[in-house]
């Protein structure tokens, strides 16, 4: 389990993968990647499962609901949250703050 | 056109008996047609003897062959592929498959209207490369022709929201303008700037003494260069590659002989690099012939160097034989005289101290030289000549 993070984002922002980066699932290599200009970012299956489910509609919150659904597991939110972290500093996903 | 194509995949060296993975970089070398007259160029100095090109037709298959395997990088290159008119055809068609589409471009020919056609076909990125063709290499940034069309292609590309990536070749005749090249990079908005130092193969390979900097020239062009990133951390990734000779271990060439990438040249030879049609003693299939599983699996040409059983001494009892593999074969051959020998760049080759007399002597200042040996640039009247020669870098 991650450790607490401090991140600048909540749960209630939107999270989609940013330009130009593109993520897809490859059967060759059994993974999802990110593919941008010239290179490749192959992900291992949690980060898969987290950055396919950030459409750019879903709230943060959802996509921890869902993955705890499907994957029938409780407490997502720190992992969850620690990777999103990751994923913004590498600018893989723009965040959204839906206006209510 | 650029010199090195990097993946960050991370792919651990195949083991001998182990199935090596998927050629996930498809690099389509569509011509050997070119406007510019680059003395770096990294085609074959026996260019012109290519004169029937493949046809649409096969390089559809060969598309979808390779995405088959797995490929899903793929870059269309040349040459400028621009001058091949079923471009749009084979991006479109690339697009569908399911590749990343990039474009390796100097922007020579990219109009409006086939920036478009392009887009359209569901292009995701274009290289744009940034150099001087003409004779005036000297006022390499004061020649504004150059400058100008940079720009429209550029407001060209940005227009239609392609990421630009801007490739520059570095050499001694224009790393002392780096300062300059980072800035108009930054203007003409460039997300990355590949900063690509010459290494020497083909075109490069025969001009080198013109062309390889000095060890002062290239660590004041590094430090700048941090310089720069540093203050333009936000706006613009630059990169930097060392020259080879300037190194004392070797790079890890195409990330392992057919470990990654597949190149196809103009005329449909399959090759683990687009210089390795230079060495020796290898059938490199061709895709008129060969299905693309064939040539990646079964091969000879592209089982040769996989793994390390090929290696001799210093590579075979080496500790550090896992991170290079030996290095670059094309330069073990130009150098060593031997495809198998140790990659000269490393000092443990018996062979380092011929690159060693290379960078002595470019410390040396070679205004006379300009006028004794002119350059050699790229056209097809030198590459028959030099073929004539017996010259195969």
């Amino acid at each position: 389990m991650s450790s607490d993070t401090n991140t600048t984002f909540s749960t209630s922002d939107i999270a989609a993968v940013a330009k130009p980066y593109r993520l897809q699932y490859e059967e060759a290599q059994e993974s999802w990647v990110l593919l941008y200009p010239e290179g490749m970012v192959k992900l291992n299956g949690p980060a898969g499962e987290i950055l396919k489910r950030c459409d750019g509609e879903k709230t943060i919150d959802a996509v921890i609901r869902e993955l705890e659904k499907d994957f029938e597991q409780k407490g997502l939110e720190k992992d969850v949250m620690g990777f999103l972290d990751i994923a913004l500093e590498k600018r893989w996903i723009n965040l959204t703050t839906p206006s209510s | 056109m650029e010199n090195t194509i990097t993946t960050s995949s991370d792919h651990a060296a195949q083991s001998n008996a182990a199935k090596p993975g998927p050629p996930l970089w498809l690099l389509a070398e569509l011509t050997y047609r070119c406007p510019l007259h680059c003395v770096f160029c990294f085609n074959p100095v026996n260019f012109a003897n290519v004169e029937k090109e493949l046809d649409t037709e096969n390089w559809l298959r060969v598309l979808k062959e390779a995405r088959a395997l797995g490929s899903v990088q793929c870059g269309f290159s040349g040459g400028e592929p621009l001058l091949r008119d079923d471009l749009e055809t084979l991006v479109s068609e690339a697009h569908k498959l399911g590749y990343y589409t990039n474009l390796l471009t100097s922007g020579v020919g990219l109009t409006e209207t086939r920036a478009k056609a392009l887009k359209d076909a569901g292009l995701d990125h274009i290289q744009l490369s940034f150099q001087d063709s003409t004779k005036e290499l000297n006022d390499f940034l004061s020649h504004t022709k150059t400058f100008d069309l940079k720009h429209k292609v550029a407001k060209i590309i940005a227009d239609h929201e392609f990421p630009m990536v801007l490739n520059c070749v570095i050499h001694r005749l224009n790393i002392d303008y780096i300062d300059k090249i980072i800035e108009m990079a930054i203007e003409l908005g460039a997300e990355c700037l590949e900063l690509a130092n010459t290494q020497f193969y083909s075109w490069a390979k025969v001009n080198q003494e013109h062309l390889l900097p000095t060890r002062e020239q290239l660590v004041s062009a590094e430090a700048i260069t941090n310089r720069y990133r540093e203050k333009y951390a936000d706006k613009i990734r630059i990169i930097f590659v060392v020259p080879d000779y300037y190194e004392t271990r070797p790079k890890k060439c195409m990330n392992g002989w057919g470990n990654v990438f597949l190149t196809i040249n103009p005329e449909g030879k399959a090759l683990p690099c687009h210089t390795a049609s230079m060495l020796p003693g290898l059938d490199f299939p061709s895709v008129k012939d060969h299905s693309i599983n064939d040539i990646w699996y079964e091969s000879e040409g592209f089982n040769r160097f996989r793994g390390d059983a090929w290696m001799k001494e210093p590579c075979r009892s080496c500790p550090e034989k896992e991170n290079d593999l030996g290095g670059c074969r094309c330069q073990a051959y130009m150098i060593a005289g031997d495809p198998a020998a140790a990659d000269p760049v490393c000092d443990k080759s018996p062979d380092h101290h011929k690159i060693q007399a290379y960078v002595e002597k470019a410390q040396q200042p070679q205004d006379k030289q300009m006028t004794e040996s002119p350059l050699v640039f790229r056209d097809p009247k030198s590459s028959r000549k030099l073929d004539e020669e017996g010259i195969v870098f």
